[in-house]
């Protein structure tokens, strides 16, 4: 996985409340391999194109200031809805980074830290003032830091977040998270043990 | 004494491996369900050179994809699709893990398969990747959709959880005439909002719960995700019990069985246990409902209008709703009951079990749609069950197409979709844009009042239309 430390890029602005992962992108995408090229053009896929597959021109990420953006800044509830690892993808894939939100769908935001990518929660007054500064300057870039859990806005002020310490270490380190549980082995099986004599009408695994 | 606990936090705590210092917890999972959304986990799970823990723990299920035309892969409506099961079918497979396919005498959606095969029990904590787990909480079981986390759980059979702050929702009082489970929970979601239990567990309870048939309970767990939770939860009383007996997971009758249930007692929520937050519905003045809008927030009763944005304070709200009238075509003012709809669906996780399938057919017994419709059980063993009481003549005579068990149209992946611009009442639980098809356009009801529009070609109150018994 990659390591998340700091970021400076540029940053697109979605000004929607409640984005749903249909909208991300669509049901029917998600049984598209991941293979070449990846999701990244199937983000937001029925927003950016025409059903004949022309480029719409006023979606946000169409237009050339934001096209290399790997920020985006949201508002409530981004990425909310069907929980599909595909939203996630899509982003990676188109080059997104760090995502910057008053509040997300929570499968989205902890999807994101197993797959290099920070959500960032910022209250909504301060979520609506970047999205006000990368509308008056588009192609205007953020740094987000996660060392220092600040992000610096186009006018250079910092903005503190909090974050999860294990989420942290994961993104910091590029660790996967599966090789750090396993390290539990020894707890895991003396759970296990427990659970069997606790629960002993199920028919768990010996 | 110790402390006050309820339901969800007692589950919790008898799952719980390790409480880290990072405010996360280590939960240990019973069961796993993987539908053909699992592949870039099981992908995930080999690029690490790690094993699935405990294969016996876990189940595949093709519901997404599977055909409604037919049983078998050949039905499967295109090689695209047919592969994604293909590959659910390896995966499962090679990792010796039992899948309920596409021939299956239990063939079915996985929040059905769950509570039906006696896997989700009261206490034990069950995972799916899909977000409509919550559906299975209703049997006093923690179920939750991981989406990403599944190739985590797959490879440790354990996940890593921040604890859900609590909330719980009463619906005191009796439910009307006419008014569904459905209708008590779009109510709910309309009440709360759409992110109104972020980061929630809810627990339902009050006279109209303990009212409630488990299977009820069922559709009104299933949607707790459209208002934000984490999961919905019912603590198990009698009627689980009854429920649980003789499912081929379950315990078995006799010693089995008491042990079980004598267990299931003490999960009842403590008396004085603290929630975050608490709600409290009157069941009594509740209506049937039904959505205008692409968020299942937006339900009003059948006899009410399209709102108006003009009326809304919040900017960002107003924009919202200007956008969904727009996509879907009306004007704030009209009558509910006054739009016209192209097809109906009855079917998804919402909806699809025996009592939902009886009550709609209960409607359309004798009639004639005069619009499309198509009814697609939850399972196959609600499917066989329906025929065995001839609930499928009813729906064909009636004018209705009779599909195999899976999503089908609740989500539009395996073909089964509302064309661009049309208009559609379905007993599903999201009307997203675009989520039965690009440029679908949804309306959320339950199974009578899906059956009520089929008759009738428009949104109708089932309280206007007499019923036979
Ligand atoms: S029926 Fe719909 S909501 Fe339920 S599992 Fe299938 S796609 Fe998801």
């Amino acid at each position: 996985m990659d390591k998340f430390v700091t970021l400076t890029a540029v940053a697109a602005p979605i000004d929607m409340d409640n984005v749903d992962n249909d909208q991300v992108i669509p049901a029917r995408l998600m049984r598209k391999p991941r293979g070449d090229g990846g999701y990244g053009r199937y983000l937001f896929h029925d927003l950016r194109f025409n059903a004949d597959g022309g480029e719409k021109p006023d979606f946000v990420l169409n237009r050339p200031a934001y096209r290399g953006a790997k920020i985006i800044v949201a508002s409530h509830n981004y990425a909310c809805g069907s929980s599909r690892i595909g939203a996630v993808y899509a982003h990676y894939d188109f080059g997104i980074r760090a995502v910057i939100a008053t509040s997300f769908g929570d499968v989205f935001f902890n999807n994101c830290f197993k797959n290099g990518i920070l959500p960032v929660r910022l209250p909504a007054a301060v979520t609506a003032e970047l999205r006000r500064q990368l509308r008056a300057r588009p192609g205007a870039t953020l740094t987000v830091d996660l060392e220092r859990q600040t992000v610096t806005d186009t006018a250079g002020a910092r903005h503190e977040f909090s974050v999860d310490s294990f989420a942290r270490r994961c993104l910091l380190g590029g660790l996967s998270d599966i090789a750090l549980t396993l390290e539990r082995e020894k707890e895991i099986l003396a759970f296990e043990e427990r659970h069997r004599r606790s629960f002993s009408w199920l028919p768990l695994q010996r | 004494m110790s402390a006050p606990l309820t339901l969800f936090e007692k589950i919790w705590k008898s799952h719980t491996i390790v409480e880290d210092e990072g405010g996360q917890t280590l939960l240990y999972i019973d069961w796993l369900l993987c539908s053909e959304g699992s592949s870039h986990a099981f992908e995930m799970v080999r690029r690490q050179g790690v094993k699935v823990r405990r294969p016996q723990q876990v189940f595949g299920v093709a519901d997404h994809y599977a055909a409604s035309g037919g049983p078998r892969m050949e039905d499967v409506v295109d090689e695209e699709r047919r592969n994604m099961i293909r590959v659910l079918e390896r995966n499962t497979g090679e990792a010796g893990i039992r899948l309920f396919g596409l021939g299956d005498p239990y063939r079915g959606i996985q929040h059905l398969l769950g509570p039906e095969q006696g896997l989700t029990q009261p206490g034990v904590i069950i995972l799916c990747g899909d977000s409509h787990t919550s559906t299975q909480g209703a049997v006093g079981a923690l179920a939750f959709g991981i989406g990403g986390e599944l190739a985590h759980a797959l490879a440790t059979q354990t996940i890593w959880q921040r604890k859900p702050k609590k909330m719980r929702v009463r619906v005191e009082g009796r439910r009307p005439r006419g008014v569904s489970a459905k209708d008590v929970i779009l109510a709910i979601i309309a009440r709360l909002g759409h992110g109104g239990a972020l980061q929630h567990a809810i627990e339902y309870d009050g006279a109209a719960i303990r009212g409630m048939s488990v299977e009820e309970r069922m559709t009104v767990c299933n949607m707790s995700v459209e208002a934000g939770a984490r999961l919905g939860i019912i603590g198990p009383d009698e009627k689980t019990f009854e429920y649980m007996r003789n499912r081929p997971y379950g315990p078995k009758d006799g010693a089995e069985l008491d042990t079980a249930v004598a267990y299931w007692k003490t999960l009842a929520t403590d008396p004085g246990a603290a929630f975050d937050k608490e709600e409290v519905i009157d069941a009594a003045r509740l209506s049937p409902m039904v959505t205008w809008g692409n968020s299942p927030e937006n339900a009003v009763p059948i006899d009410g209008i399209v709102p108006d944005p003009a009326h809304e304070a919040d900017e960002q709200k107003r924009a919202a709703m200007e956008r969904s009238l727009e996509y879907m075509d009306l004007r704030p003012g009209t009558r509910m009951r006054d739009i016209r709809i192209d097809q109906v669906f009855i079917g998804s996780c919402t909806n699809s079990r025996i009592e939902d399938l009886r009550a709609a057919a209960a409607v359309v017994r004798g009639r004639r749609a005069v619009v499309p419709g198509l009814v697609v059980p939850g399972s196959t063993q609600v499917k066989l069950r329906a025929e065995a009481e001839g609930l499928d003549r009813i729906f064909r005579d009636a004018g209705f197409r009779w599909g195999e068990a899976g999503c089908s149209m609740c989500v539009g992946m395996n073909g089964d979709n509302v064309p661009e611009g049309k208009r559609c009442a379905s007993t599903s639980n999201r009307n997203f844009r675009g989520r039965q098809g690009r440029g679908s356009r949804t309306h959320l009801v339950g199974p009578e009042m899906a059956a009520a529009a089929a008759l009738t070609g428009r949104l109708t109150d089932i309280r206007d239309l007499a019923v036979e018994g």
